[in-house]
Formats: structure tokens, sequence, C-alpha cells
């Protein structure tokens, strides 16, 4: 998600495929560094749908098929 | 006759210039200033970008909550939440095992309150940030805003609500609009009951 812009693909590849996991491993570090927060988007197997958010790319479920980035959260309005 | 009408047309054009000159300048200087501005690579301002940027957040919303939570945004313009934490929003509390709930607003704090009485709790203000523009950083679509709260809340309700400023309510919502959304909330959930009620004895009817 980009303020001002809203939701922008900035990665894809398939985990399984060698080069494209250290793409997306490098593309996921580098959102971490530049401040921002990851979540995968989950359905539970009642159907009902959560988030995780992930701080490593090891955490991210190998069957997903997307991971959210978003701003970090900051305090607001003092 | 002539002269005097050639006369008024030169005073009326001479004063007709006087007063289109500083039109002209800043058109110039517009144009000047745009031309610039896509020479440094600066996009020119597009006035439907936000109109479409927020028609992608929804669409993304819309694929992360339930299909409840779609429809009562759609409907309602917020979102409900309820609260995963043992003791109440924030640790060291204990609401005796009631439970809390939290409604959602886009670029509004984070209201919770206990539903089964309709008290306030407080109000938790967060922003999200682009830090990579500290200085005069635009929004996130109204959408976006309301999904990276619901996704911190799902996600880790614990660091979304600690990273926030605690307020009183009232303090940024107005605790009679809160009141009015909450009766809202309570008709909508209602009808929403009553049509799938509906639906479930036409199915067995038929």
């Amino acid at each position: 998600m980009r303020p001002g812009h809203g939701d922008q693909l900035i990665a894809e590849g398939d985990v399984e495929v060698a080069e494209d996991e250290r793409a997306l491993v490098e593309e996921f570090r580098r959102q971490l560094d530049a401040g921002m927060w990851a979540a995968v988007p989950v359905t539970s197997s009642a159907g009902r749908r959560r988030a995780t958010m992930v701080q490593a790319f090891e955490q991210i479920p190998r069957d997903t098929d997307r991971v959210i980035f978003f701003p970090r959260a900051a305090g607001g309005a003092r | 006759m002539v002269a005097a009408l050639v006369a008024s047309a030169i005073v009326v054009i001479a004063l007709l210039w006087e007063a289109a000159t500083p039109l002209f300048e800043r058109l110039s200087q517009r144009i000047r200033a745009a031309r610039q501005a896509r020479a440094q690579g600066i996009p020119a301002y597009d006035p439907g970008r936000e109109r479409r940027a927020e028609q992608r957040a929804r669409e993304l919303l819309r694929s992360c909550v339930n299909d409840e939570e779609w429809e009562m945004y759609s409907d309602l313009g917020f979102l409900r939440m309820w609260g995963g934490q043992a003791g109440g929003p924030e640790a060291g509390w204990d609401l005796g095992g009631a439970p809390y709930a939290y409604l959602i607003y886009p670029h509004k704090p984070i209201i919770a309150y206990l539903p089964q009485t309709g008290q306030l709790l407080n109000e938790y203000c967060v922003v999200f940030p682009d830090e990579t523009k500290p200085f005069g950083s635009v929004r996130l679509p109204d959408s976006d805003d309301v999904l990276a709260k619901w996704m911190g809340i799902k996600g880790d309700e614990e660091r979304l609500i600690t990273s926030a400023n605690l307020h009183l309510p009232g303090r940024q919502v107005d605790p009679r609009k809160v009141a009015r959304d909450l009766w809202r909330l309570r008709q909508w959930e209602r009808s929403r009951l009553e049509r799938a009620a509906r639906v479930a004895s036409d199915s067995v009817e038929s």
C-alpha cells in the first residue's frame, strides 16, 4: 500500500524457483528496511479471514499468494 | 464621429490589456512550472489519481476481510472488530471477561468499546505515514487505512494498540456520533439476520 496511490505490485515470483525466491527475499527485506510492516491474509479452515504479521521471510506460509506491505503504524493527533 | 469611436476603441483595448496582462503572466508561469516539473520527472497533478487509488483499495479490502465485514463497511462506512486480548485492549486491564470490540473508521481513531453496554473505553489514534516522505506525506486511501488497521488488529493487536496514541473517548470522535453508529450497527445486524432467516425459510419451503 502506498499513500496516495493505493496498492501496487512490487514483486512477484514462484518461491519454488530459486532465482525468484532470492528476488522475493531481497524485496521483502528492502520493504522492511524502508519501515514497512508485512501482513499475510489468511483464510482459516472454517472460512474465516484474518491476517498474520510477518517479520521474516521464513514466516510467510509457502502456499500464500500475496504479502501486503503497509506503512508502519505511529501514534497520531496528540 | 469616427475619430471619437477610434479613440474609444483604443481606450477600451488599453484597459482590457491592463486587465488581462496579470492573467497572461500567471498562465505563462503555470505553463513554465509544468514544463520544469515534467523535465525533472515530477508527474503532473492527476485529479483522478486518488479516486482510482480508493477504487483499488476497496477491491483489496474486499479480498481480505470477511463477507460480513465487507458488507458492514460498504453499508455503514466503518468496521466492527472484536478484541482478542484476554483482559482488554491494553496490558494490565481486566474487563472481567466482558468482550470488547473496536470501531474502525477511515482516518479516524480506533474506538474501543463494550458491546454489551455501549460504554466507550478509549480512542486509539493511529496513522500510517509514508516514512520516505516525512514532510508532506499524503495519506493512504480510506479503504487502505481501514485495511491496515484490520490487518494490524488481526495480526498483532497489542503492537498496533501500543503504537497508537491513547485518548479518552470524545477527544476526536464525538461520542454521540459513535452512539448513533452503534445503533445503526444494531439495526444493520438485525436486518441482516432477518434476511438470512427469510432466505433459510424460503429454501426449506421450496
